[in-house]
């Protein structure tokens, strides 16, 4: 069966973003991008039920401006077979991701499509969800564990007490947890093969969608800071000042 | 204004999150309707009822809504929510599944864990792992809400007397199925409910020393929480993680045992009151975050701070 995953370019996880001096947004020049963790969780899932047999062909997808042609290069140096770009060079809402995946989905005809729970940026977690509503398939979100039995697939998700199993008709969705698999890395020799994998670029418009948005972003500022908090020196003395400072225990 | 709120419940019980998101919507203003969608869930609708503020609860009592399967719940909502200005829901693991689906049917953006209401149509919202916080506007019809608990103080259980009404809504949608579910066994408080929060790292060394933890924490009334780390390490279970992609928290006290403090883990705690960290690194990242520091080895800190408290 053919796999569809989602990809984004965001702000690599370890850069501790700062917010811009005129409050409208945060500062990306010149900071350091990678595929969204979750993503790459994605990426891994299907390159392993391809290795069983089980997908036939992986095509990764992204939307965002060129260079997010880096994050599909790494996807096919994984294991993806294909690539295709949506080229947009705005900031797109939840919403206008899940139409552009919708019409990609419809173009594609994908059993499973896999992407992650959310981007490290937005914090969102939202387009799998509404990819499910938009298509109508079934949705596995917060996925640690994905079987395919048959025309359904098997997810085990990640919820508040603990684990929950559903059965879901295929074509559906899955979004990925952290515990879903740990990716590998790309090797040289599969980052210079994926360098000749073919990569198809779209627009918003070409794909007949709109991309207009109900939500705007006013303004976009730094957390309070902590107040400077002090060493104690002793267990006696920290429970001395949780007690008669802080009045918490 | 009317404004729908989606219960967070287990059927037989209504959970605390949801008295989280009445407190939002009476930020908001307006009328407060709750949606309890479950089987059998006359004790969760009867709880619903009795929060202060609410008007009216709808009850949709069918089989298809047992397990709150997405496929079959977010139809519901998206049809009874064509009435109302706002449909909110607690940004819980629940939430998250259903409400995207919702605004999805509805055509709407959505709006997600708020931490503050700024008017009727503006809200603060953290984005970056907490780094940055957006403020954001919508001028979509129907706004499609989830909101973070810890952002707000819970409504008052008790006190109201909402009319209840049924509802019906669409049946199965025959896309999924509830197969069963795992749920972690703890006698401890819910860690996002805990006022006082002990949290273990790597440098619990394994999952045998979070003994030290829940001795420390039944001693305080408190739950245990877990960094990603101690999680990945398999010391925990990962229902226990604290941080960007597990539970958020924001209690009086969170005691972080042998966490080096990662973004992603500050993410999830760094809106606690207190924040106490125990680490022999003295150079670890917790140190900036936290009001009270205390450079030690864990093994012979906590077992005393167990004894003085």
């Amino acid at each position: 069966m053919k796999v569809l995953v989602a990809v984004k370019r965001v702000v690599d996880y370890n850069v501790k973003v700062r917010v811009k001096a005129d409050n409208s947004g945060v500062d990306l020049a010149n900071v350091k991008m990678s595929m969204n963790p979750f993503c790459e969780i994605a990426v891994e899932e299907a390159v392993r039920l391809k290795e069983k047999g089980v997908a036939s062909e992986i095509v990764v997808v992204t939307i965002g401006p060129a260079t997010a042609q880096e994050q599909l290069r790494t996807a096919l140096a994984l294991g993806a077979d294909r690539a295709i770009l949506v080229e947009s060079n705005d900031e797109l809402n939840s919403l206008a991701v899940a139409k552009l995946l919708k019409a990609v989905v419809d173009k594609e005809q994908p059993q499973l499509v896999i992407m992650g729970k959310q981007a490290i940026d937005s914090d969102n977690n939202q387009t799998g969800q509404m990819l499910g509503a938009l298509t109508g398939f079934g949705q596995g979100t917060f996925a640690s564990k994905v079987e395919v039995a048959g025309d359904k697939v098997n997810v085990t998700r990640e919820i508040d007490g603990g684990l929950q199993t559903v059965a879901l008709n295929l074509p559906a969705i899955v979004t990925t947890d952290l515990r879903l698999n740990e990716p590998r890395y790309a090797s040289l020799p599969n980052i210079m093969k994926a360098k000749k994998k073919p990569l198809e670029t779209l627009t918003p418009d070409a794909l007949g969608v709109s991309t207009a948005s109900t939500v705007k972003t006013l303004k976009v500022e730094a957390p309070a800071a902590r107040s400077a908090g002090i060493k104690v020196k002793s267990v006696a003395e920290l429970v001395e000042k949780l007690k008669n400072e802080a009045k918490v225990i | 204004m009317t404004i729908l709120v989606i219960a967070e419940h287990t059927n037989a019980a209504l959970a605390a999150a949801t008295l989280n998101t009445v407190a939002a919507a009476q930020k908001i203003g307006g009328d407060i309707h709750v949606l309890v969608a479950g089987a059998n869930a006359g004790a969760a609708a009867e709880a619903a009822a009795k929060i202060a503020g609410v008007a009216k609860v709808l009850v949709a009592d069918n089989a298809a809504y047992a397990n709150q399967l997405p496929e079959n719940v977010a139809p519901l909502v998206a049809e009874l929510g064509k009435g109302y200005s706002h449909i909110l829901a607690a940004a819980t693991s629940n939430g998250k599944n259903i409400l995207p689906r919702v605004a999805a049917v509805l055509d709407v953006d959505q709006i997600s864990e708020i931490i503050a209401v700024e008017s009727a149509d503006t809200f603060k919202r953290p984005i970056y792992a907490g780094n940055a916080i957006a403020t954001v506007q919508s001028s979509a019809a129907i706004k499609v809400i989830t909101v973070r608990s810890t952002g707000f103080d819970a409504a008052a259980a008790e006190g109201g007397s909402a009319t209840v009404e049924a509802v019906s809504g669409p049946a199965d949608a025959g896309k999924s199925a509830f197969v069963g579910e795992e749920l972690a066994k703890s006698d401890r408080p819910e860690l996002t409910a805990a006022k006082i929060v002990v949290s273990g790292g790597r440098g619990m060394g394994n999952g045998d020393n979070f003994k030290h933890l829940y001795a420390l924490a039944d001693k305080l009334g408190a739950a245990v929480g877990a960094s990603r780390a101690a999680v990945d390490a398999g010391f925990v279970p990962n229902d226990m993680q604290v941080g960007q992609t597990g539970k958020i928290v924001a209690p009086q006290l969170y005691i972080a045992v042998g966490i080096s403090g990662a973004i992603q883990h500050l993410a999830g705690m760094k809106d606690s009151k207190v924040i106490v960290a125990i680490n022999k690194d003295e150079e670890a990242p917790i140190f900036q975050v936290a009001d009270y520091g205390l450079v030690a080895d864990l093994f012979e800190a906590v077992p005393e701070l167990e004894k003085l408290v």
